[in-house]
């Protein structure tokens, strides 16, 4: 018994001791017009999307949060009055998980690698990741962009969707691990090996396992065991080409690099195909 | 078709009874009745059957009987006619049976083993109709303890409260989706639950924008594995949010929206495009733990500011109370539990009869698991699966639900006759189809009436029974065992369940 009425002991490791937001912007936060600097060093996970929130409010929109080290859901809690314009959030340097996630509409830019579930279930807004991310990257998102500089852990791209004018894109720049696009529904993957050696093949198996909608651009190679049996591969075509390029050049524009070059290196494109892929399994 | 199967329905209609009026060629979706002109005459083919009794029902003239043909075969105790006929499917097309609604198994029902207590000289019993009887109850999470302030006399409360979303009655309907039911039901469902003051779950298909202002107040919206309409708009304009992990009728298997199902208006509630198969993961992608399960109930808390409930659905499982625990644990407000008889709109049929446990036991299990850790206060308890009468409600907030969720109950008061073929999309009631031949057969404004009355009739029951055992409030009956007592029960049902045998 802990004094409550509570046995085995009961921690809230999100609730448990929070600090008023207004101390907590007197204390770490300068604000300065449209700008905001974050000092989120001593910041709780809670804390630090209390004070993003309020400062954003306060009419910040181009925030800096300095000293992050593992606070979840950045971004995820600016869901903000329609007059409001969508903020940039520059984070250094380690977010925790589910960065920005239903994120709508805002630009956050990590200097600094990034841990699970970047943009899981994003709805709008752009990711820049200058370093690599962690497992389940752009999870059901159903809009937006997500470029992260490095690798991918697995189940990247998993069950992303397009709806309407909504085309969400996930451009990875070295490599990913299994299950990338598995249950992809929409959407463009872009994977672009560029860590990998001349000729070393992208190592991820069961890529688009029950892929059903959307493309995977693939530079680099892979064999046919790594695929998921509802993928196909094609060469590219002009229009595709054309995406490729127009997504290559974005990434070095955030990263760097020779988009030329890039470009010259052999591509793939991994499509479903069937969009129907579990439609004969049941007797009626 | 199947070439050897055998009718489950015979039709019989009274030729001197019959008008002719072809009501019943155009009230059946399975195509059974025919009129011949040149004989003047309907035929029916019977195979096409399913027993939904619409053209009973409907047919002007009482001429129609419609009943379940008797077993054909041989008769078999082992090998039953469902377990034949099933086979010489599967032999024809090497499939997985599907079926719909909930299961009809034989298990044992434990609301009809429970019996209630009431009042008799030692303490008086009260009448709901002359004497304030209190059914309103509160979801969400309570406080450890409330710490008070007094400042020149006034009192003021110093603890922070969470999130709590006030009901009328402890009856909530329970998800049912955009997709699988029709827009009409969908409406009914909402309209009733806002007349009433209680609430209806979306499903994981979304919440049409159109219907947000107005039935939002009264929504519970799911966040589950498919991530269907989930965005923040769609979040926020709810009162409650449910994480759906599992379902009573088929725990451990995710959904299926085939494309067919996928009309314009579906495609945009759920945001994909029209016609695709909408899949819905076995398990949600990001959730493979307590651990990661407590990341997306603070992320649901982060989208919506910390102001709404979060609730997490499962099925009633084995180890059902140390997962809940897990899941109080985890930060969830509300904890819904959907034991084996949950209905569905479409499910692998040795999914449904054959996996999870009787919603009873795992609700007494995780109740009293709660308890003796000292965090049932931390959430709410919802039951849900096979709740089909005021009765069994009242039972399950006394073995300790705060509310239950009714799905097969609403249908039934809609119309549906559990015929079970909700997954085929031709219900001839307009519930679970999306023809708009069919659909326009339910109207919003007459069925949520409908809905509205069963709400009333089950409140008013419970009003009465609380009455009688001399309660004037939900809140004091919940978890109170000893107003239970079980009848032909088992110790160790008995012991499951935490309640004494009758007599004791
Ligand atoms: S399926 Fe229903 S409507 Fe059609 S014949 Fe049978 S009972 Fe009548
Ligand atoms: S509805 Fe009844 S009266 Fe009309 S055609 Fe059918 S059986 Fe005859």
């Amino acid at each position: 018994m802990n004094g409550l009425n509570v046995k085995f002991g009961y921690r809230d490791n999100f609730l448990g001791d929070i600090r008023p937001v207004d101390e907590l912007i007197a204390e770490y936060t300068v604000l300065d017009g449209g700008k905001a600097v974050i000092n989120a060093g001593a910041m709780k996970h809670k804390e630090v999307n209390d004070v993003l929130r309020e400062v954003a409010l306060r009419g910040a929109f181009e925030i800096t949060v300095n000293n992050v080290y593992g606070q979840r859901y950045i971004g995820t809690r600016l869901v903000l009055p329609r007059e409001y314009k969508p903020v940039k959030i520059v984070i250094n340097n380690f977010p925790g998980n589910d960065l920005g996630m239903f994120l709508k509409g805002h630009q956050i830019i990590v200097n600094g690698n990034a841990q699970d579930g970047v943009g899981n279930t994003m709805d709008d807004g752009e990711i820049i990741v200058h370093g690599r991310a962690g497992d389940v990257v752009a999870m059901s998102v159903r809009g937006g962009k997500v470029f992260i500089r490095d690798n991918v852990g697995y189940r990247a791209a998993i069950h992303m969707k397009q709806y309407k004018e909504k085309l969400p894109v996930l451009v990875v720049g070295g490599t990913a691990q299994d299950f990338l696009g598995e249950y992809m529904a929409g959407g463009i993957v872009m994977l672009l090996g560029l860590n990998l050696r001349e000729s070393e093949p992208h190592r991820a198996n069961y890529i688009g396992t029950g892929m059903h909608g959307g493309v995977i651009y693939l530079r680099g190679t892979v064999e046919q065991h790594q695929l998921g049996k509802e993928v196909g591969v094609r060469n590219l075509d002009d229009a595709d080409r054309e995406i490729v390029a127009t997504y290559v050049k974005k990434y070095c524009e955030h990263f760097g690099g020779n988009a030329e070059e890039i470009l010259k290196g052999n591509f793939i494109k991994l499509l479903p195909v069937s969009l129907r892929p579990y439609g004969k399994i049941y007797a009626y | 078709m199947y070439s050897y199967l055998l009718p489950e329905f015979t039709i019989e209609r009274s030729e001197d009874k019959c008008i002719r009026c072809r009501v019943c060629e155009r009230q059946c979706a399975n195509k059974v009745h025919e009129y011949d002109e040149d004989l003047n005459k309907i035929f029916s083919s019977n195979e096409l059957c399913v027993g939904c009794q619409r053209c009973v029902a409907l047919c002007p003239t009482n001429a129609l009987y419609v009943h379940p043909r008797v077993y054909d075969y041989r008769p078999n105790s082992s090998w039953t006619r469902d377990k034949v006929q099933n086979l010489k499917k599967q032999a024809e097309t090497g499939g997985v049976i599907l079926t719909g609604s909930g299961n009809d198994k034989p298990y044992r029902i434990y609301w009809d083993h429970l019996v209630l207590n009431a009042s008799q000289v030692t303490n008086p019993s009260i009448d709901p109709l002359r004497e304030p009887m209190e059914l309103k109850t509160f979801l969400g999470r309570k406080p450890d303890t409330l710490e008070i302030t007094f400042e020149e006399g006034k009192a003021s409360l110093k603890s922070q409260l969470n999130p709590n979303v006030p009901i009328k009655t402890p009856l909530v309907f329970s998800a049912m989706s955009y997709g699988a039911i029709s827009y009409q039901a969908y409406k009914s469902l909402a309209m009733a639950a806002k007349e009433f003051g209680t609430l209806f779950n979306t499903g994981e298909g979304g919440l049409p924008e159109h219907m947000r202002e107005e039935f939002g107040g009264n929504a519970i919206v799911q966040c589950a594995s498919g991530r269907f309409g989930v965005d923040s708009d769609y979040l926020n304009s709810a009162q409650i949010i449910e994480i759906k992990i599992g379902q009573g009728a088929k725990p451990g298997i995710g959904g299926h929206l085939p494309g067919e199902k996928v009309s314009a208006n579906i495609a945009e509630t759920r945001m994909i495009p029209m016609g695709t198969d909408a899949l819905s993961p076995a398990p949600q992608h990001d959730i493979y733990s307590i651990e990661d399960l407590s990341m997306l109930i603070y992320a649901l808390k982060e989208a919506t500011n910390y102001e709404k409930p979060v609730s997490v659905k499962i099925a009633a499982v084995h180890n059902v109370a140390a997962i809940a625990s897990g899941i109080v644990r985890a930060g969830a407000d509300i904890v819904a539990i959907d034991g084996i008889r949950g209905g569905t709109g479409a499910a692998p049929l040795a999914t449904r009869d054959n996996v999870g446990i009787p919603m009873e036991l795992a609700l007494a299990a995780v109740d009293k698991r709660l308890r003796e850790e000292g965090i049932r206060h931390k959430c709410s308890v919802l039951a849900a699966g096979g709740i089909r009468c005021s009765a069994d409600a009242i039972k399950a907030i006394a073995l300790g639900a705060d509310a239950v969720y009714i799905g097969t109950a609403a249908l039934v008061a809609m119309g549906c006759t559990l015929c079970h073929k909700c997954y085929t999309g031709k219900c001839n009631w307009g519930i679970c189809t999306q023809d708009p031949f069919l659909t326009k057969r339910l109207n919003p404004e007459i069925t949520s009436q409908k809905l509205v009355n069963l709400l009333k009739g089950w409140s008013h029951e419970i009003q009465e029974m609380l009455g009688g055992m001399g309660i004037n409030a939900i809140e004091s009956l919940r978890g109170n065992r000893e107003h239970l007592r079980g009848v032909g029960l088992e110790e160790w049902e008995l012991n499951v369940l935490g309640v004494k045998g009758a007599g004791e």
